[in-house]
């Protein structure tokens, strides 16, 4: 802790021994209350211990020594009140006012939408583009998470920021931050979301991600990469990408297994009964409206899916077209 | 007390069945019982046997986290083994723990009564808690819930698909247990108290049980409405808190903690009245502070009510309500910051002797200590935002739970144990057992403060390399842990099988519990009490109240 100034910036930014690295400007903040808070604790354990060891070993039982009756002392009971009221007030003081100044967020903060699903993260930038798993960031630009989920509660957690919140469905909920270190930073779920019932599917404790803390440049450079297929990449295996990077084999198989979703394999151009009871064969539209809309045309058999909508652009989605009429 | 009759005085004989509580033999002098004492050893099997139940499971979850991936089950096996370790714990065995084991059998005789104030109340309570832990052994037997023992919405009514509805049940009708024997023992504290025994010689354990009492009485009904709640939103697609529906799944949070954290209460207020007890009887000295300690009770009792916020400082509270709820929870270091000087300060100038019930008592005081302290971290607002749902968490909650409530619990079994049993145990196993109990808690949960506070977010299957070292020191503290309470268990046996009798007061206490005859006789006393002197009045307790026998 007493190093963290000498090795400002110097990658990778090295950690303590109870806190991860600190890549924001709020979360030094927090660790010198958690380590203010720590000593204190130290020192109270060490003394109401030590006290009572002191005790048990100088008034240990002798023969013909007998306990001396108690008498009461309403002076240090009072003390022994008020000083930790005291105390608990400063606390409770420095830790809301620290908490309270990093849950600002600052006037020209860039806005990015996050949203969780079961088991994964997506994040959609402010110029309309959107990709899973990997939040892009750029140092030193303050940010303002806007977050949302899309079925259960999950909870937004990057310990490098000290930071985390629920993502609510039906709800609106952010958090603003500073990043101030180049480097990447673990994100987690912190809040429980359950578990795909075979083995491998994910669960809670695969909805992980990282954050990518980079130059404005790099950060540019990324947001023009994610928008447009890669050179020298067909759409279809742009296609294919996609479904890896998305998660969509969570649910959708390409090798016929059953899933939460209906499989992949040969899924283009078969015939499928909807929850109506209507026939639709999967085309272009139908595979467009199901990404766009998932929830419009239901295939029976799958009512408890409940896939969340894919914000894509018509070039990814047509490239998923490309892929999908691949596996056969 | 001085007038308890310690010795058979007088010619009249005495019906062997009079003499001996535990006398009649027979299925149904056990199951039609009105004595509160066999109702409390029957909460008492029953309980043990759950924390058992609650234990292995806990050892699995241990055993499966040893190595990242899969290591005995699967994601969704992990899921069901937690859940239903808390749902054991909490509902089954933590909860009725003190309050309904040792409470039922010593709470009327600290009293100096013959029983408590609605026996046939009494035993129906045992019966509606067996009522209850059979449904949760049904889901239990269905493959087990895993929805975590918290059953967060939307979770629990739209996703999981294992067997909730009778989970919940099975927690809501134990709600009613509950409430019933906080409704017995808040009227027999009030209006079945011996001559000469006012509220200031009133023992701090029957203090906390009163205090355990109240919350009971008002804070269970609002925990069986909301699961009642839960049920129709499962069943019948309600949408109190379903968004689609127009309802909102962060109330169904507001409305379990405002009975789950007053719980937190009824689970830890026993364990220091226990510990009071404990430290009186050892240090052979009145404790310091007596209406303190006492009123502290009733003080986390009322705090317990205003703190429920902070479960939810992530959850997505406005900033003022945190502010409020932040503020309210530093209030809770307070009473029982009280509670932790006051026990250091009646050692002072004590006669301190280190039996095993006393060893627990002051690993009470220090585990206790760090779990208080911890709380102050997760009090501050800036920093729980951090800590919250992580290992931190879970090392924290243990710390209170096990290393306060369940080592007092235990602490009280062996002091006790002698009176209720009729039979003394191995000393030296027991300390054997708190050796194991004590070192391997610590190991267990130690780490898990590290791991919390460097990230690791808790109800996770698997985890990063990085944290594998410290989940492996943890589960082989688990390990320690488990073979304490096998030494335990054996010892324990090997005591009801060939223990030696036990002597009327094997600890020279001056409190009523120990001036009746062991084995206890059928009404308690062979002669109705009278109270002259406080229960720690040591100097006041003639050398024949204090000999063994």
């Amino acid at each position: 802790m007493f190093l963290q100034p000498l090795i400002d910036a110097v990658e990778p930014v090295s950690s303590t021994v109870q806190m991860p690295a600190a890549m924001s400007e709020g979360a030094e903040s927090i660790d010198w209350l958690f380590y203010g808070i720590y000593w204190f604790s130290v020192v109270f354990i060490v003394g109401i211990t030590g006290a009572m060891l002191y005790f048990v070993w100088k008034y240990r039982r002798r023969p013909g020594v007998s306990a001396a009756p108690t008498k009461d002392h309403t002076g240090l009971e009072l003390f022994w009140t008020i000083l930790p009221l005291g105390m608990c007030v400063v606390m409770f003081h420095v830790s809301y006012k620290t908490y309270i100044t990093n849950a600002i967020a600052a006037e020209n903060s860039m806005e990015i939408r996050v949203r969780g699903q079961r088991w994964s993260w997506s994040f959609q930038y402010p110029n309309g583009e959107s990709e899973p798993t990997q939040l892009w960031l750029p140092i030193g630009k303050p940010i303002r998470l806007i977050m949302s989920s899309s079925d259960v509660l999950h909870s937004f957690y990057v310990p490098a920021f000290r930071l985390k919140k629920d993502t609510v469905p039906g709800m609106y909920s952010q958090i603003a931050f500073t990043p101030n270190k180049l480097g990447d930073a673990q994100i987690y779920c912190a809040e429980y979301c359950g578990a795909g019932a075979a083995e491998g599917s994910g669960g809670h404790y695969s909805m992980l991600g990282q954050v990518k803390i980079v130059t404005a440049e790099e950060f540019e450079k990324h947001m023009k990469e994610i928008s447009k297929m890669p050179d020298g990449m067909t759409p279809d295996k742009w296609g294919q990408e996609l479904y890896v990077k998305n998660n969509c084999a969570t649910c959708h198989s390409v090798d016929g297994s059953a899933g939460t979703g209906p499989t992949f394999k040969g899924v283009y151009g078969r015939k499928e009964t909807l929850t109506t009871g209507q026939q639709v064969e999967v085309d272009d539209n139908y595979i467009r409206e199901s990404i766009l809309r998932p929830q419009a045309k239901i295939v029976k058999g799958f009512e408890t899916g409940n896939m969340p909508p894919f914000v894509f652009t018509d070039e990814k989605i047509e490239a998923l077209i490309a892929y999908l009429k691949t596996v056969k | 007390m001085a007038t308890v009759a310690t010795h058979q005085t007088g010619g009249h004989a005495h019906d062997p069945n009079e003499l001996d509580y535990l006398a009649a033999k027979g299925f149904k002098s056990w199951a039609l019982t009105l004595d509160h004492k066999r109702i409390g050893i029957m909460y008492l099997v029953a309980v043990l046997m759950s924390f058992a139940l609650g234990g292995v499971l806990a050892l699995l979850v241990r055993l499966e986290l040893f190595t990242t991936g899969h290591t005995i089950m699967s994601a969704a096996q992990y899921n069901k083994v937690f859940t239903m370790h808390g749902v054991v714990m909490v509902f089954l065995f933590i909860i009725p723990s003190i309050p309904a084991a040792m409470g039922n059998i010593f709470l009327p005789i600290m009293l100096g009564t013959k029983d408590v104030a609605f026996p046939k109340l009494n035993l129906a309570s045992f019966y509606i808690y067996c009522f209850g832990a059979c449904f949760g052994l049904y889901a239990l037997l269905h493959g087990g819930v895993d929805t975590g023992w918290t059953f967060y919405t939307p979770y629990s009514s739209k996703f999981s698909e294992t067997p909730v509805i009778p989970m919940i049940f099975a927690a809501f009708v134990m709600g009613f247990s509950s409430i019933l024997t906080g409704v017995n023992f808040i009227a027999t504290v009030h209006k079945m108290r011996a001559p000469g025994l006012n509220w200031r010689r009133l023992p701090l354990f029957v203090w906390s049980m009163y205090a355990t009492s109240i919350i009971q009485v008002l804070a269970t009904p609002v925990l069986a409405i909301t699961l009642f709640l839960l049920i129709f939103e499962r069943a019948f697609g309600l949408g109190i808190f379903d968004p689609s529906m127009g309802g909102d799944p962060v109330l169904f949070q507001h409305f379990f903690w405002f009975y789950s954290h007053p719980a937190v209460y009824i689970m830890i207020v026993p364990g220091m009245g226990v510990v009071s007890e404990l430290i009186c009887t050892f240090s052979r000295r009145a404790p310091f502070g007596y209406m303190f300690i006492a009123m502290s009770s009733l003080g986390l009792a009322l705090l317990g009510f205003l703190v429920w916020g902070h479960h939810l400082f992530v959850a997505g509270m406005s900033e003022y309500a945190t502010m409020v709820f932040s503020g309210l929870t530093f209030l809770v270091g307070i009473p029982s910051g009280v509670k932790v000087f006051n026990w250091v300060t009646t050692l002072y100038k004590g006669s301190i002797s280190l039996e095993s019930p006393m060893l627990y008592g002051l690993g009470f005081i220090f585990l206790f200590t760090i779990g208080g302290l911890t709380g102050l971290f997760l009090a501050m607002l800036a920093v729980d935002v951090h800590l919250h749902d992580t290992y931190f968490v879970v090392a924290h909650f243990h710390y209170v739970m096990v290393g306060g409530t369940v080592i007092a619990f235990i602490g009280g079994l062996h002091y006790w144990w002698p009176k209720f049993t009729g039979k003394m145990y191995n000393e030296r196993m027991a300390q054997v057992a708190f050796g194991l109990v004590f070192v391997g808690f610590n190991v267990t949960f130690l780490t898990q403060f590290v791991l919390g506070s460097r990230g690791m977010p808790r109800r996770y299957y698997d985890y990063l390399p990085e944290f594998q070292s410290l989940h492996q020191v943890s589960t082989m503290g688990s390990w320690l842990l488990g073979a304490g309470f096998l030494v335990m268990l054996v010892m324990f046996i090997q005591s009801l099988t060939s223990g030696k009798k036990a002597p009327r007061n094997p600890w020279g206490s001056a409190a009523l519990e120990w001036q009746t005859p062991t084995p206890i006789p059928f009404h308690n006393f062979l002669e109705q009490p009278v109270i002259t002197r406080g229960p720690y009045d040591y100097h006041l307790a003639t050398e024949e109240e204090l000999a063994h026998d």
